[in-house]
C-alpha cells in the first residue's frame, strides 16, 4: 500500500533524496579511482608522469612474491568470510530460539563496536609465545622462558584470519539476526523436526537459502574487507612477504616519491585481487548450494548433530572471550608498571600512562564526537529521507539500488581515498572538517542505511493509512508517529553510523591531514611505537566511545517509553 | 431534489484490476448514516475499494472511477485531505502517546490550542465511558475499550465518510455486537457513510444496508 | 566515470602549470624581521608522534614559543615522516605552492634526499643564519653539514643526535659474554639461537642494523661514502647477505618473523623473547626503565670500533605557510635551555647537537650535571662514530634484502 503520491511542491528534500544519496556513495568513489588508475598507467604530471605507459605494472610484477602476497590477500578474503560465515550458520541453525542462544547474542553484539586493531593487539598479547595464555600455563609446564614458536605473524596468515575472523564473525551474525524475522523460523522448525530433519539440517534445507540471500551483501563486504585488512594484517600478518594492501600502503608512504606510481598500479592489483575474491566466492556459493541440494535430495537428516552444536557454540564463545579478555588484559596493561614474562600479573600499578595520554586526547576527541555526530546526522537524514521516498512510491529499493549502497563497503578503500585527497586539494577549500565530515559519510551511510531500512519498512503501514484518513500531513505523521514509534531502530541505526565514524582511519588520515586528528588516528599512530600501555589507553577509548553510542541508543527510549508497555523492545 | 441526491457517498463506475485481471466493477450510492458492505472470501481484494477510496492503493493495481462525497470528488485529492476515518481489525492506537493524545491527534488543526484539543478528547473518552483514563497508556486498555478509543479517534477528526477493513473479527464475541451496534449508531448519529469490508454475515446483518458480494478471484 | 576521468586530468593539468610561483620568503639574516613576521601565526610541525615522552618534549617547545614570541606550535603526529613528505608532494600535484600544511618536519636521510631532490624545501638555505647556530658543534658532529653523505646546504637545522647502541638485562646475561663487533654477535646469537632479531627493512632502525653490519664487513669501507657502484654492489654486499644466512637460522623465529621497530623489541626485551635489542638513542634503556617498561637491570653496550652515527633535523617545505615562525622554532630547537632539556631523560634523553665549550658558563654546568640514567652510557664511552651510508646504498641493500628474504619459501 502506498499513499497517493502528489506533486504538493513541499518536502521535495524527500524526493531528491533518492538521487543525492547515490550521490554521496558513488561520486566520490569514480573520482578516487579515476585518481588511482591514472597514475597507474603512468599519469602524475607532478612526478613527471605525462605519457600513458604500463611499465609500472612491469615493474610491480617484478616485485619479490608479489604474486604469493597477491593470493595470501585472496585467500585471507575467502578464507575469513567462509569460516565466519560457517560458525553464524551453524551457530543460528543449531541454536536459534534457545535461551543460551539469546545469551550469547548479546554479549557477542557489543564485540561490534570493538575497533579492529584493538582487538588484534589484544589478541596478539592473549596467544603470543610470551602472551598472557603461555603465562598462565608457565607454572605447571615448567616454562620460564618463552617458547620460540611461531604464532603471531605466520607465513600463512592463519593468525591473521583468525583475528579477522574473531571481529567479522559478530558482524554477520548480527546482519543475521537482523534477517532472520522475515522467515517464518518457529514454524518452520516446528514443522521439519516433525518431519524428522535435525535442527541443523532442518534449519539448512529450508531457512538458510532465504536468510542467506538476505544477508549475501554484508558477506560480500567482509570479503572486500579482508582481501584489503591494513591494520590487522601489520598486527598480526606474515611478514616475508606481507599481504598486498600491507605492501602497498608501504610503497604509498616510501620517501621515494616515484613510487606512488608502483603504489597506484598495486592499488588497481588491489581491486583485481578483491573481485577475484568475490568471483571466487560466487563460484563457492554454486558449490555449496549444490552440495546441499545432493543432501537434501538424499535425505540427510542428521539427527546426530550434537557434536556439531557444540562445536558451533564453542567457536561463538570462545570469539567473545578471546575479544573480551584481550581487550581488558590491554586495560590491565595501560595501569601497569612493569610487567615481565612469565608474570601473571603487573609486578605494580600506575596511573602515568593515563596522565600522559589524557591532556593529549581532548582535542582529538572533540574532533572524534563533532565528525561522528555531524556525519550520523546527515546520514540519517538522508537514509530517513531515501526511506519516506520509498514509503510515498512504493517502490523499494532494488538490487542495483543495494549494491551501490554496499559499493563503499566494497571497493577497497586504499584503492580510492589517495585519489580523493587529491581531489580535495584541488578543490583549493580550506573547509577541512567539512570535507573530513563528507569522507565519512560515504562510509557512514551504507551503515545507517542498512540498519535503519528494515525496521523502517516492516512498520506496521496501517498506522500511516490511520494517520492521514485522519486527517493529519505526511510530516506531522513523520514526526508525530514514524519517528517515535521507531526511536530505537533510529538511535541504534545512529550508534552503528557513529561507531563507524570513529573506527575511520584511512580517510581521517588523508583529509584530516594530521590537522585534524581523532582518537583512531591517534591511536594508530601511538600503534606504531608499538607501546602496549599507551595502546591500552587508546584502545579503552576508542571502545568506550561506540559503547556509549549504544548504551544512548538502548537506554534513551526506554526511559523516554518507561510508561508505554507496547513500545518495550 | 439535487441538494438531497447529492449528500452521502456516491461510486460511480469503480474499476480496479491487478496484473490485467478485473477484480471489481462497482457503482453504488451510500446515503449519510448507511452502510455499503462488500463481502468477499479473503484475498478477493475487496480491501483494495477501500484503499482506492481512501487514496493508498498500491500501484501495481490499476483502478478507475469516481467517489463523491457530498458532491466533492475524493480521487483527484491526496490522502491526508480525503478525510476518510479508517477502522481496523486492530485498534491501532499510537503506542508511544496516551489515551487522550492519542484522540487529540485526531483533533482537526483548525482548533489551535492545546488546551481545547485535550478538552475535546476529554469530552470524547466520556462519552464512550473512558473519562478519567486519558493519562493512561493504551496498552494497559482492555480490546473492547481499545476498539472504542480508535472509534472516537476518528470521529473527532471529522471525517467524510468511513472505511471500516473487518473492524469487528478480532473481538470477542460477547463484545462484537455492542461494538457494531455503537459504530453503526454512532456513524448514524453522525451522518457519515459507511463501507464496510467483511466476510462475516452477521456484520452485515447489523449493518442493515445494501450488500455488495464479491466473487472468488 | 568519463566524466570524473576528465574533470580529474583537468586537475591535475592546473595544478601542473600553477606550480613554480612563490611569495618572498623571511630571510633570517634579518632576524628582527623575522621576529615580527612570525609573531601570531600557527605552525604545523610535522613529527613523528609514537612516543609519548616526545609528544610531552613539544608540548613544552609550544608552551615556551607561544610565550616567548606570539608563535603558536600545534605538533602535527604521524606514524612515518613519509606521509608528510607525501602530504607536500600532494599538494604540489594539486596547485598548492603557497599556504601548504606542512611548516616544519622532523627529518633525515633519505626523506631529506627525497625533498631535496624534488625541490620539496625552502630555498636557499637558512639554518646557517639562524641565531643560535653559533653553538652547533659543527666541528666534532659531521653528521650535522653532510645527513646520509648528502651535503645538507642549510636546508635543514640540526635538532638531536642519534648513535646505535645495544641494550641487555644483566640479569639474564653476563656482561662478559657480551659481543664487541658484527661478528661477534652472529657468534653469541649462533650460542644463543632465537633470541637476536632485527626489525625487517624498510624500518629505520632494522635498515640501520644492516648498514651497521656492512660497514664492518665491507671489503673496503670508503665504497659506503660514495653512491653505489652498480658494478661492483653484489660483490660489495655479498659478506653482508652471507652475514644475514646464517643469522636468519639462530635468529628469533628462525628469522621467519621479524619485530616490527624497535618499540616492539623492547617489548620484546621486557618479555624475554629477545635478549639483545639496539636502538638510535642511548638513552632510550633509562627512559624505558623510569618508565617502567623495562627493568632496571638493562643495560647498555657499543662495538669498540664505533657504531652508526647520525643526526636528525628540521626543515622547512617549499610552500609552508608559516615560513617565519618555522624558523623561530627551528632556532629555538636549538636553544641551550631546549636542548639541555631534551638531553634530560626525564624528558627525552636525545644527545644535544651544540658543543659544549661554545657555550656559557652556566649552560655548560647545566649539561654537565644532568643525571644520564643507569643504562646510559657517559659520551666518552658511547665509542667511536661510523659515518652513514650514502643513501643510494640505503635504497640498495633495501631492495637485495627483499629480493632475498621475501620469497614467501
Amino acid at each position: 500500500m502506498a499513499l497517493a503520491a502528489r506533486p504538493t511542491g513541499s518536502l521535495s528534500f524527500v524526493r531528491l533524496a533518492p538521487g543525492l544519496t547515490l550521490a554521496v556513495l558513488l561520486l566520490p568513489i569514480a573520482f578516487g579511482l579515476a585518481a588511482t588508475f591514472l597514475p597507474a598507467f603512468g599519469y602524475l604530471p607532478a612526478l613527471g608522469g605525462t605519457e600513458l605507459t604500463l611499465a609500472h605494472f612491469e615493474s610491480l610484477f617484478a616485485m619479490p612474491a608479489i604474486w604469493r602476497s597477491a593470493a595470501l590477500s585472496l585467500l585471507t578474503g575467502v578464507v575469513t568470510a567462509g569460516v565466519s560465515l560457517l560458525i553464524v550458520m551453524l551457530f543460528v541453525a543449531g541454536w536459534a530460539g534457545t535461551r543460551t542462544f539469546a545469551r550469547l547474542q548479546h554479549a557477542v553484539s557489543p564485540l561490534l563496536a570493538i575497533p579492529h586493531a584493538a582487538a588484534a593487539f589484544g589478541l596478539a598479547f592473549l596467544i603470543a609465545p610470551s602472551g598472557f595464555l603461555v603465562r598462565l600455563a608457565a607454572p605447571w609446564a615448567g616454562i620460564e622462558r618463552p617458547p620460540d614458536w611461531l604464532i603471531v605473524n605466520d607465513p600463512l596468515g592463519l593468525t591473521m584470519m583468525a583475528g579477522l575472523v574473531a571481529k567479522e564473525m559478530p558482524f554477520l551474525l548480527l546482519v543475521t539476526l537482523a534477517a532472520l524475522p522475515q522467515v517464518k523460523r518457529a514454524e518452520t522448525m516446528q514443522l521439519v523436526s516433525a518431519f524428522g530433519y535435525g535442527r541443523i539440517a532442518g534449519f539448512l534445507f529450508t531457512l538458510w537459502p532465504q536468510v542467506y540471500r538476505q544477508i549475501r551483501f554484508a558477506v560480500y563486504a567482509v570479503i572486500a574487507y579482508a582481501t584489503a585488512v591494513v591494520d590487522v594484517a601489520v598486527i598480526l600478518g606474515p611478514n616475508l612477504p606481507a599481504i598486498l594492501p600491507v605492501r602497498l600502503l608501504q610503497w604509498m608512504n616510501d620517501p621515494d616519491l616515484s613510487l606512488r606510481f608502483l603504489a597506484s598500479a598495486g592499488a588497481v592489483l588491489q581491486l583485481g585481487v578483491t573481485l577475484g575474491a568475490l568471483l571466487g566466492w560466487l563460484v563457492i556459493e554454486q558449490v555449496a548450494s549444490s552440495i546441499c541440494a545432493a543432501l537434501r535430495g538424499r535425505g540427510l537428516r542428521m539427527v546426530r548433530e550434537r557434536m556439531l552444536r557444540i562445536a558451533a557454540l564453542a567457536a561463538t564463545g570462545t570469539t567473545a572471550v578471546l575479544v573480551f579478555g584481550g581487550i581488558a588484559l590491554l586495560a590491565l596493561w595501560s595501569f601497569a608498571a612493569l610487567w615481565q614474562f612469565p608474570a601473571i600479573l603487573p609486578d605494580a600499578f600506575t596511573l602515568s600512562t593515563w596522565q600522559r595520554a589524557l591532556p593529549r586526547i581532548l582535542e582529538p576527541l572533540a574532533v572524534t564526537l563533532g565528525a561522528g555526530a555531524l556525519s550520523t546526522a546527515i546520514a540519517l537524514c538522508l537514509t530517513i529521507a531515501c526511506l519516506e521516498q520509498e514509503a510515498r512510491t512504493g517502490r523499494v529499493a532494488g538490487r542495483r539500488a543495494m549494491l551501490a549502497i554496499y559499493l563503499p563497503l566494497i571497493v577497497p578503500q586504499i584503492a580510492f581515498v589517495f585519489g580523493l585527497q587529491v581531489l580535495f586539494l584541488a578543490s583549493g577549500t580550506d573547509q577541512r572538517f567539512a570535507a573530513l565530515v563528507f569522507v565519512h559519510l560515504v562510509f557512514v551511510l551504507p551503515y545507517v542505511f542498512l540498519s535503519l531500512s528494515d525496521p523502517w519498512r516492516a512498520f506496521d503501514r496501517r498506522y500511516d493509512l490511520i494517520a492521514a484518513g485522519l486527517g493529519r500531513s505526511r510530516l506531522a505523521l513523520l514526526l508525530k508517529v514514524r519517528l517515535p514509534m521507531l526511536s530505537r531502530a533510529v538511535l541504534t541505526a545512529a550508534a552503528v553510523g557513529f561507531a563507524v565514524s570513529v573506527g575511520q582511519y584511512l580517510p581521517t588520515v588523508l583529509i584530516g591531514e594530521g590537522r585534524l586528528t581523532t582518537v583512531t588516528t591517534e591511536a594508530v599512530a601511538l600503534a606504531a611505537g608499538g607501546n602496549r600501555r599507551v595502546i591500552g589507553v587508546y584502545a579503552f577509548l576508542q571502545t568506550l566511545l561506540p559503547f556509549l553510542a549504544f548504551a544512548i541508543a538502548s537506554l534513551a527510549p526506554a526511559l523516554l517509553w518507561r510508561n508505554r508497555r507496547a513500545m518495550r523492545p | 431534489m439535487t441538494e438531497s441526491r447529492d449528500k452521502g457517498l456516491a461510486l460511480t463506475d469503480i474499476t480496479i484490476g491487478l496484473n490485467g485481471r478485473t477484480l471489481l466493477r462497482l457503482s453504488a450510492r451510500v446515503a449519510p448514516g448507511a452502510v455499503l458492505t462488500v463481502m468477499g472470501p479473503s484475498g478477493s481484494g475487496k480491501s483494495s475499494l477501500l484503499a482506492y477510496i481512501g487514496g493508498f492503493l498500491d500501484p501495481a493495481f490499476v483502478a478507475s472511477g469516481s467517489c463523491r462525497v457530498d458532491g466533492l470528488e475524493l480521487t483527484s485529492l491526496p490522502a491526508e485531505q480525503r478525510h476518510a476515518g479508517l477502522l481496523f481489525q486492530d485498534p491501532l492506537l499510537f503506542p508511544h502517546m496516551s489515551v487522550a493524545a492519542n484522540i487529540a491527534f485526531a483533533v482537526p488543526p483548525s482548533v489551535r490550542s492545546r488546551a481545547e484539543r485535550r478538552a475535546i478528547a476529554e469530552r470524547a473518552l466520556a462519552e464512550i465511558e473512558l473519562a478519567g483514563f486519558g493519562d493512561r497508556d493504551p496498552d494497559t486498555l482492555s480490546g473492547g475499550q481499545k476498539a472504542r478509543v480508535a472509534l472516537q479517534r476518528v470521529l473527532v477528526s471529522q471525517p467524510r465518510l468511513l472505511l471500516l477493513d473487518e473492524p469487528f473479527s478480532k473481538l470477542d464475541m460477547a463484545l462484537r455486537d455492542q461494538a457494531r451496534q455503537l459504530v453503526f449508531d454512532r456513524a448514524n448519529a453522525a451522518g457519515l457513510p459507511v463501507v464496510l469490508v467483511t466476510h462475516d454475515e452477521a456484520d452485515a446483518a447489523a449493518a442493515g444496508g445494501a450488500v455488495f458480494e464479491m466473487r472468488a478471484a | 566515470m568519463r566524466l570524473a576521468t576528465i574533470a580529474l586530468t583537468a586537475t591535475f593539468l592546473v595544478g601542473f602549470c600553477m606550480s613554480g610561483a612563490s611569495a618572498a620568503d623571511p630571510d633570517p639574516a634579518e632576524w628582527q624581521a623575522v621576529l615580527d613576521e612570525a609573531e601570531g601565526q600557527t605552525v604545523y610541525f610535522n613529527a613523528w608522534g609514537g612516543s609519548e615522552n616526545i609528544n610531552a618534549y613539544l608540548e613544552w617547545v609550544g608552551e615556551e614559543t607561544q610565550r616567548r614570541f606570539g608563535v603558536e606550535l600545534v605538533h602535527v603526529k604521524i606514524d612515518d615522516t613519509a606521509n608528510a613528505v607525501a602530504r607536500v608532494l600532494a599538494e604540489r600535484t594539486s596547485g598548492k605552492d603557497e599556504g601548504g600544511s606542512v611548516d616544519l618536519i622532523w627529518i633525515n636521510g633519505e626523506n631529506f634526499v627525497a625533498m631535496k631532490e624534488e625541490d620539496l624545501l625552502m630555498q636557499p638555505g637558512w639554518a646557517g643564519d639562524l641565531p643560535n647556530w653559533r653553538y652547533v658543534d659543527v666541528e666534532n658532529q659531521p653528521t650535522i653539514l653532510t645527513d646520509f653523505t648528502e651535503p645538507v646546504e642549510g636546508l635543514e637545522s640540526p635538532w638531536g643526535g642519534a648513535k646505535l647502541v645495544f641494550f641487555y638485562d644483566s640479569a639474564r646475561l653476563d656482561a662478559e659474554q657480551l659481543p664487541d663487533s658484527a661478528g661477534g654477535l652472529l657468534e653469541w646469537a649462533k650460542a644463543n639461537p632465537g633470541r637476536l632479531s632485527y626489525p625487517a627493512p624498510p624500518d629505520f632502525i632494522g635498515s640501520s642494523f644492516l648498514k651497521q653490519v656492512l660497514s664492518e664487513v665491507i671489503d673496503d669501507p670508503a665504497k659506503l661514502q660514495e653512491p653505489v657502484n652498480e658494478q661492483t654492489f653484489e660483490a660489495d654486499v655479498a659478506p653482508l647477505f652471507d652475514y644475514l644466512d646464517a643469522l636468519h637460522p639462530v635468529a628469533w623465529r628462525s628469522g621467519k618473523a621479524f619485530p616490527q621497530n624497535y618499540p616492539d623489541m623492547k617489548q620484546k626485551l621486557a618479555d624475554g623473547e629477545l635478549d639483545i635489542v639496539f636502538a638510535f638513542n642511548p638513552a632510550e634503556a633509562s627512559a624505558a626503565i623510569a618508565a617502567g617498561e623495562l627493568p632496571d637491570t638493562v643495560r647498555s653496550f657499543t662495538f669498540s670500533e664505533g657504531t652508526l652515527g647520525n643526526t636528525h633535523f628540521v626543515a622547512i617545505p617549499y610552500n609552508a605557510n608559516a615560513k617565519a615562525g618555522a624558523l623561530v622554532v627551528a632556532n629555538f630547537l636549538i636553544a641551550p635551555d631546549a636542548q639541555l632539556r631534551k638531553q634530560d631523560p626525564a624528558y627525552w634523553g636525545d644527545p644535544t647537537v651544540l658543543a659544549l665549550q661554545k657555550l656559557g658558563e652556566e649552560d655548560r654546568a647545566a649539561f654537565d650535571a644532568l643525571e644520564l640514567g643507569v643504562a646510559t652510557l657517559a659520551p666518552d664511552e658511547l665509542g667511536p662514530v661510523i659515518d652513514e651510508p650514502h643513501a643510494s646504498w640505503m635504497d640498495r641493500i633495501e631492495e637485495e634484502w627483499r629480493r632475498r628474504y621475501i620469497t614467501g619459501n
